[in-house]
C-alpha cells in the first residue's frame, strides 16, 4: 500500500516548507528592504576580532580519528553492558555467557590495538 | 516469549564458521607477538585454519538442511558446497600471492586475518537465512575487502581504488538494504522461508514487494559488476594489489550465487516473473559491454575485469532461468569461474617480482619462450575462459546455454554465443602474443616452487573436470535439489 506512505510524504513536504520557507521568506524581505553597501572592512574574515590566524582548512592528525573510532567501539561495549547488568538475574547462564563472548572477541581487538601501539599518542 | 538455551541454538551447525572465527582470533593475537622474521608462522596458521575448516565441512556435509540459531542460519548442501568452493579459493589465493605479498611488504598478520574474516563474511552469507544475517555477512566481507584494497598504504592507485570501492560499495549496501526494508514492510518479515510462505500464499502487497525487489536487484548488480553497476570493477581489480584482486575476483563470485539464491530464488521466489526481467537486461549488458570493453584494455588486470563482469552476465543468465537446470548452471558457473579466475590472477603474481607487476599483455610476449610450463598454464586459463572445448569453461557455457534453450529463450542464447565468440578473441590475443611474439623480457622468474605445484594442479582440474564435468554438476545439481525448497 503505497498510500499508506503518503502521511511520510506530506511529512516531507511540511517538513521542507517549515524549514526552507522563513530562510527563502528572510532572505527576500532582506534583498528588498535592507541596505547593503559593502566595504573592505566588512567583508574581512576575523577571529574574535583579529584577523584570520590561518587557513580555516587545516589538516586534523589521524590520530584523531583512530581515538574517536576506539572510543565508539568501546562505549558501545557499555552500552550494551548497562541494561545486561540490569537484567543479569533473570536472563540465567546463558544470557551471562553470551556477554562474555562478546567480551572476549572485544578484548582480542583490545589486545590487538594495544600491541600495534594505537592507544600510544607518540 | 520463548526462552533462550544452548541446546535451542544448535550452533552444532555452524561448527566450520565458529572454528574459523576462533581460529582467526587466535591467529590475530599470535601474530601480533611474532617479529617480521617469523611471519611465515602466520601464514602457516592461517592455511591450517582454512584446510581445518574444509575438513569440517566435509566432515558435517549432509543432504539434510539443519536450522541453527532460532531459524537465521542453515547448513544445507548449497551453502556446505559453496563454503567448500570458497575455502579453496582463498586458499589458492594465498599460496599464489605469498612471493608476491613478501616483496611489497604486504606480507603482514592483516593480510591474514582480513582475508580470513572475509572468508567468514562469505561463510555467514552463504548460510543465512535470514535478511539481516544475509546483511551482516556481506558487510563483513565487503569491509574486510575494503581495507584489503588499501593493504598498500604508500601507492595513491591502491587508496584511490579502495575509495571507490568503499563508496560504491556503500552505496550498494545502503540500496539493498533499502529493497530488504521495503519486503519487509510487504511481508512482515525477514525470514527467507516466512517470506516465500507469505508470498505463496499471496499475503504480500505485490506493488510494494517489487518496488523492493528493484532496489535488492540493483544493490546485487552492484555487488556483482553487473552492467550499469560496474564502474567500480576495473578500478578495483587494477589499484588492488593483485593477490586482492585475486581474492574479488574468485571466491566472493561463489558467495554471491548462493547470496542470490537466498534472495531471489528462495525468498522472493513468487516474483520470479518480475526479477527474471530484471536481471536478464543485467545479464544481456554484461555481456555485450563486459565483452567489447575487454578488447580494449592493454592492462591484463583490467582485461580480467571486464572478463569478470561478461562471466558475470553468463551467471545471471542461468539464475534469470530460474529453472532447477539454470540455477545449477549457474552454481556450476560460478564454481568454475572461481577456479579459472584464481590460477588467472596466480600467473600474473607468479610472473611478477620486486617493482613490476607483470600487469601488461605486453609483459606476456614470447612467455613459452622464457617458460613453456608458465605459457601451457596460461594458455589453459585462456582457453577455459574463451569457452573451448574440453575445458571446463566450456561445459559452464554449455549448461547455461542448454538451460536457455530449455525455456525457449533462443535469442538469449544466440546473444550469449555471439558474445563468447567476441570475448574469444581477447583471451586469444594472449595466447598469440605469448606462442608467436619474441620476449622483451628476459628476466628469470622467481616462482616457488609450492605456488608452481598447487598452480599446475589448479589448471590440470581446469582441464580435467571439463573432459569429465558430470560428476561435479550432478553434485551441485542434487546439492540445489535438497537446498532450495527443503521443506523444514
Amino acid at each position: 500500500m503505497l498510500e499508506n506512505y503518503f502521511p511520510i510524504l506530506l511529512f516531507l513536504i511540511i517538513g521542507l516548507l517549515v524549514g526552507v520557507a522563513p530562510m527563502c521568506l528572510g532572505w527576500g524581505v532582506g534583498k528588498v528592504l535592507g541596505t547593503n553597501k559593502p566595504d573592505a572592512e566588512k567583508l574581512l574574515p576575523y577571529e574574535c576580532g583579529f584577523d584570520a590566524f590561518e587557513d580555516a582548512r587545516m589538516q586534523f592528525d589521524v590520530r584523531y580519528y583512530l581515538v574517536a573510532i576506539l572510543f565508539i567501539l568501546f562505549d558501545l561495549e557499555v552500552a550494551f553492558l548497562v541494561p545486561w547488568a540490569l537484567v543479569l538475574k533473570d536472563i540465567g547462564s546463558f544470557g551471562f555467557f553470551s556477554m562474555m563472548i562478546f567480551l572476549a572477541i572485544l578484548v582480542v581487538g583490545f589486545i590487538y590495538e594495544w600491541m600495534k601501539g594505537a592507544l600510544e599518542w607518540e | 516469549m520463548n526462552i533462550m538455551t544452548w541446546s535451542s541454538l544448535n550452533a552444532g551447525v555452524a561448527t566450520p564458521e565458529i572454528f574459523l572465527l576462533c581460529a582467526t582470533c587466535a591467529i590475530l593475537l599470535i601474530d601480533v607477538f611474532l617479529s617480521d622474521a617469523k611471519r611465515h608462522i602466520s601464514y602457516v596458521l592461517t592455511l591450517a585454519a582454512l584446510v581445518a575448516t574444509g575438513c569440517l565441512l566435509v566432515a558435517g556435509y549432509s543432504l539434510q538442511p539443519q536450522l541453527a540459531f532460532n531459524g537465521m542460519f542453515i547448513a544445507d548442501p548449497l551453502a556446505s558446497l559453496s563454503k567448500l568452493g570458497m575455502v579453496v579459493g582463498v586458499i589458492l589465493m594465498l599460496v599464489y600471492g605469498r612471493g608476491y605479498a613478501a616483496v611489497r611488504g604486504l606480507f603482514r598478520g592483516e593480510l591474514f586475518t582480513l582475508t580470513l574474516c572475509a572468508l567468514l563474511g562469505m561463510m555467514v552469507m552463504a548460510s543465512a537465512v535470514n535478511f539481516v544475517v544475509l546483511y551482516v555477512g556481506l558487510e563483513l566481507l565487503s569491509l574486510s575487502l575494503y581495507a584489503l584494497v588499501a593493504l598498500q598504504r604508500t601507492s595513491s592507485r591502491s587508496t584511490e581504488a579502495a575509495m571507490k570501492y568503499f563508496i560504491l560499495g556503500a552505496l550498494a549496501s545502503g540500496l539493498l538494504l533499502y529493497g530488504m526494508s521495503m519486503v519487509y514492510g510487504a511481508t512482515q518479515s525477514l525470514d527467507v522461508f516466512v517470506i516465500a510462505q507469505k508470498i505463496a500464499h499471496d499475503e504480500a502487497n505485490r506493488l510494494l514487494t517489487v518496488f523492493g525487489i528493484v532496489f535488492i536487484v540493483t544493490g546485487l548488480g552492484f555487488k556483482l559488476g553487473a552492467v550499469p553497476f560496474h564502474m567500480w570493477a576495473p578500478d578495483v581489480y587494477d589499484g588492488a594489489p593483485t593477490l586482492v584482486s585475486q581474492l574479488i575476483g574468485s571466491a566472493p563470485k561463489v558467495a554471491a550465487f548462493a547470496f542470490i539464491m537466498r534472495i531471489l530464488a528462495q525468498a522472493l521466489e513468487g516474483f520470479a516473473f518480475d526479477w527474471r526481467s530484471m536481471l536478464m537486461v543485467l545479464a544481456v549488458l554484461s555481456l555485450v559491454i563486459g565483452n567489447v570493453t575487454a578488447i580494449a584494455q592493454v592492462n591484463i588486470k583490467r582485461m580480467f575485469a571486464y572478463s569478470t563482469i561478461s562471466h558475470m552476465g553468463f551467471l545471471l543468465l542461468g539464475i534469470m532461468a530460474a529453472t532447477p537446470g539454470g540455477y545449477a548452471a549457474a552454481f556450476f558457473y560460478a564454481m568454475t569461474y572461481m577456479l579459472t579466475a584464481a590460477a588467472g590472477f596466480g600467473l600474473i603474481m607468479l610472473l611478477s617480482r620486486e617493482g613490476f607487476e607483470a600487469d601488461q599483455i605486453a609483459d606476456f610476449r614470447g612467455l613459452n619462450k622464457r617458460s613453456p610450463w608458465f605459457a601451457a598454464m596460461m594458455l589453459i586459463v585462456m582457453f577455459s575462459m574463451a569457452g573451448i572445448p574440453v575445458f571446463i569453461g566450456f561445459f559452464a557455457k554449455l549448461a547455461i546455454i542448454q538451460a536457455l534453450v530449455g525455456l525457449g529463450l533462443v535469442w538469449l542464447a544466440v546473444i550469449a554465443v555471439l558474445m563468447s565468440v567476441i570475448g574469444a578473441f581477447y583471451y586469444l590475443r594472449v595466447v598469440k602474443v605469448m606462442y608467436f611474439e619474441d620476449p622483451t623480457d628476459t628476466a628469470p622468474i622467481a616462482a616457488g616452487a609450492d605456488a608452481k605445484l598447487v598452480l599446475s594442479v589448479n589448471c590440470l582440474l581446469l582441464l580435467v573436470l571439463g573432459m569429465a564435468p558430470d560428476r561435479l554438476l550432478t553434485a551441485l545439481t542434487t546439492a540445489l535439489q535438497f537446498s532450495l525448497h527443503p521443506g523444514l
